[in-house]
């Protein structure tokens, strides 16, 4: 039986074949039951290039006619986006030092802190903004307090793992000297999180710059206020400048975000 | 002897003080003129708490009474992702050649380029409300929007990923005369394959979760059902939904997770 | 005057580290600690001002029971006993004077913590060391620039800052070179001198340990099994002493037991 055949050969073992085969076979049924499935009118899907091309037609060429409007309003994006962060970051402090197991008082503290941060993570920039529209009204003050409950989630994550894992020597040490609680954590713990603490805080201003261009689509201020309105009214000349603003915003932070991270670090 | 020094001060960070207080008062000034000329409206801003108590005080207990709608809902996000996953992570496979450097021609290398870097410039809600407006409501806006979206992510790692492979096997091929296209197939694609995988299965999760919020600019979803509950004022099933949301994340997340830690 | 008695370490359930340890230390003089790997030298240590908490027994500085004090009062208690390290315990990115003064964080207030405003007498007490070992040309410099060597200083100088009653070393010389190894050595006997302050060290080089030390306790699984003078730590002893693994030891412990 175990004759080596020497002109067959063959990557995988039969078995590997069989579990590699099974997961191409299952992904190709559930690719096929959502489409099969999906509440898709397929005639527009055929139609969808030229409507696409119709669309884009009409965006040339951008029309500046309201540029110091859109500005002043990417102004504001920018503002919201920076002072979101600024708050986000001194809540997510404490946040962060309940959340870690070796700073957390207790075992509550713990659970209440890991409970702020899956609660302010799982729920998108999005939804919170549609909550706190509902409660603040249409503005930028949802737009600001929506940026900030999601990025204490982010922020509070990243520096809780980082107090999780800093070189536990230096707390001996000053524990052996009598420092209080207060003073080892000013000493042998701010020092290391620093780092991490800065590239943190910038990372997460960068990606919420990008996120408050949208939170004026459901009224929470912002750029977004101007380009629903555009999309509204169908002008799309104008849409399109939006969105060039838009690029040119996000990349700039990117470059910016970038070179502060080289800066500091 | 010398007498001892008794005054020390840390260096501080920003040598120049001149720089040093200039920097702190345009933090101030910063901080000053942006919550003076930031258009918000203060007297609606202060209701809130009476408003976050009536909404809240509506939520509970979460409504799970229409969870016909909610099951469909998230369904459809569910095929939305599924569907913009495999599209976007096939899509972004020539991209991502077009945006190798390794690989692509200069002109061709900037396209790809340039087209990565619009789909990750916006957000996938922007995207979503032009095809709304482009093909109209509904899961087909949502599966187009979250295909560029994937292209943002998945093209650009697997760009970096192709920039990075080991030339030898490449240099081997052509020696040996084989034509482009065999080349790509066999000295390229075993080299990124399995990270084409991992990124599929992680693009998965992220698109799950985008797909939840597109939903709430009419692209389809779950969060099309979100957005009606609030525009309704129905804060009990909106936190029923949101809940399911979040339970949905989290799956996603962990299994996602394990998945990769597998297959790596 | 350190006094140990009857001293019990005992980790989980198993087999206890320290067992039933006696000990005592008058004076400035510098004992030094030797004993393999596991015997409990560290343990020992750490024991004393509780940064391991012992099982049972006592421990007395100059009058003050350690093993009987309230979170609080231990806290106050520890200012009192200095303790140098083998990995340096530095804070990395601070610079050696905010290391050095971390040593009197017992001792100032919060705000003069934050502020880094520290006491005048600090200040020229922590120059007047840093002279001494001569390293006060590196106050504004990060400690993770300095060399090993000039870290363990730091390390020394945090320590004498409390303004301790003795000073423990935990194998204050294994990350370093010889040379740099018995500078360290060297530095520790003479400040005991000068300071009037007794030195306890874990040690693993005999040979430093000979020549340094006014007294030799020998330690092997969990005991003290020889304690006298440095000449008179014969081959026989140290035969004793580092003779046998831990695994044997406790076998034999096994059998009598």
């Amino acid at each position: 039986m175990e004759q080596l055949s020497l002109h067959e050969w063959s990557r995988y073992t039969p078995r590997q074949r069989f579990q590699r085969y099974a997961c191409f076979a299952l992904a190709t049924l559930v690719v096929a039951w959502a489409l099969g499935s999906v509440n898709i009118v397929w005639a527009w899907v055929w139609d969808a290039p030229n409507q696409m091309g119709d669309l884009f037609s009409r965006m040339v060429p951008p029309d500046p006619a309201n540029l110091d409007q859109i500005l002043s309003a990417l102004l504001d994006t920018v503002n919201l986006a920076t002072i979101a962060t600024a708050l986000a970051v001194v809540l997510a402090l404490p946040v962060a030092y309940i959340a870690a197991q070796n700073t957390t008082p207790n075992a509550v503290t713990l659970w209440i802190g890991r409970f702020i941060l899956v609660s302010s993570r799982s729920v998108n920039t999005i939804i919170w903004a549609l909550l706190f529209v509902a409660i603040f009204g249409p503005g930028i003050v949802a737009g600001i307090v929506a940026i900030m409950f999601r990025s204490i989630g982010f922020l509070g994550k990243l520096l809780g793992e980082a107090i999780e894992e800093i070189d536990p020597r230096p707390v001996e040490a000053l524990q052996a000297c009598g420092a209080s609680h207060f003073k080892v954590v000013l000493y042998a713990i701010v020092p290391q999180v620093m780092p991490t603490f800065f590239a943190v805080s910038i990372l997460r201003w960068d990606i919420n710059l990008r996120e408050s261009t949208v939170l004026g689509l459901v009224g929470a201020g912002g750029i977004g206020v101007i380009l629903q309105g555009a999309i509204d009214t169908f002008n799309w000349q104008e849409v399109s400048t939006v969105l060039i603003a838009i690029i040119v915003l996000v990349v700039t932070g990117e470059v910016v975000s970038s070179y502060l991270r080289r800066r500091i670090l | 002897m010398t007498a001892v020094r008794n005054h020390w001060r840390k260096q501080p960070f920003i040598a120049s003080p001149l720089l040093r207080y200039g920097l702190y008062a345009a933090v101030i000034a910063y901080v000053a003129v942006t919550v003076t000329t930031l258009p918000i409206d203060w007297t609606r801003a202060s209701q809130g708490l009476e408003r976050a108590g009536r909404i809240f005080g509506g939520a509970f207990p979460p409504s799970f009474q229409r969870s016909g709608l909610l099951i469909d809902g998230f369904l459809e996000s569910l095929k939305i992702a599924l569907l913009a996953t495999v599209g976007g992570v096939f899509l972004s496979i020539p991209i991502a050649f077009m945006a190798a450097r390794n690989i692509a021609p200069l002109p061709i290398y900037y396209l790809g380029r340039g087209i990565i870097v619009v789909a990750r410039s916006f957000h996938p809600v922007i995207v979503a409300i032009v095809f709304v407006k482009a093909v109209g409501f509904g899961p087909f806006a949502g599966v187009l929007t979250l295909v560029v979206y994937s292209i943002g992510f998945v093209a650009k790692l697997l760009a970096e990923r192709i920039e990075e492979i080991d030339p030898g096997p490449v240099e081997a091929m052509k020696s040996a005369g084989a034509p482009f296209l065999s080349v790509l197939i066999y000295a390229v694609f075993p080299q990124i394959m399995q990270r084409q995988i991992g990124l599929g299965i992680y693009q998965l999760d992220s698109n799950l979760r985008a797909s939840a919020v597109v939903g709430i600019v009419g692209a389809g979803g779950i969060g099309a059902t979100l957005a009606n509950a609030f525009g309704r004022y129905d804060y009990d099933f909106a936190l029923a939904i949101t809940m399911v949301i979040v339970g949905v994340i989290l799956i996603s997340e962990a299994v996602s997770g394990a998945i990769r830690k597998r297959i790596a | 005057m350190l006094k140990i008695k009857s001293l019990v370490k005992r980790y989980g359930a198993g087999d206890p580290v320290l067992k039933d340890l006696n000990l005592e230390i008058e004076g400035d003089q510098v004992v030094s600690v030797i004993g393999s790997s596991g015997a409990g030298k560290s343990t020992l240590l750490r024991c004393i001002n509780r940064l391991v908490e012992p099982t049972s027994g006592t421990i007395s500085l100059n009058g003050t029971d350690f093993t009987a004090l309230g979170k609080r009062d231990l806290r106050i208690a520890r200012r009192r006993v200095g303790m140098v390290f083998q990995s340096f315990n530095l804070i990395d990115r601070l610079t050696v004077m905010e290391n050095v003064q971390s040593g009197r964080l017992g001792y100032i207030s919060t705000w003069a913590a934050l502020t880094r405003r520290y006491p005048k007498e600090d200040i020229r007490r922590a120059f007047e060391l840093m002279e001494r070992v001569g390293i006060a040309h590196y106050a504004d410099k990060r400690a993770d620039e300095l060399s090993g060597g000039e870290r363990q200083r730091v390390g020394v100088i945090r320590a004498l800052m409390q303004q301790p009653e003795i000073l423990l070393a935990d194998e204050p010389t294994a990350s370093l070179d010889p040379k740099t190894s018995e500078q360290i050595m060297m530095l520790l006997r003479d400040l005991a001198n000068e300071l009037k302050l007794p030195v306890i060290i874990n040690i693993h080089n005999v040979h430093e340990a000979r020549e340094f030390s006014d007294r030799i306790v020998g330690m092997r699984y969990g005991r003290i099994i020889f304690d006298d003078l440095p000449e008179a730590l014969s081959e026989e002893a140290m035969h004793d002493i580092y003779a046998g693994i831990p695994h044997a030891d406790r076998q034999v412990e096994g059998e009598a037991a």
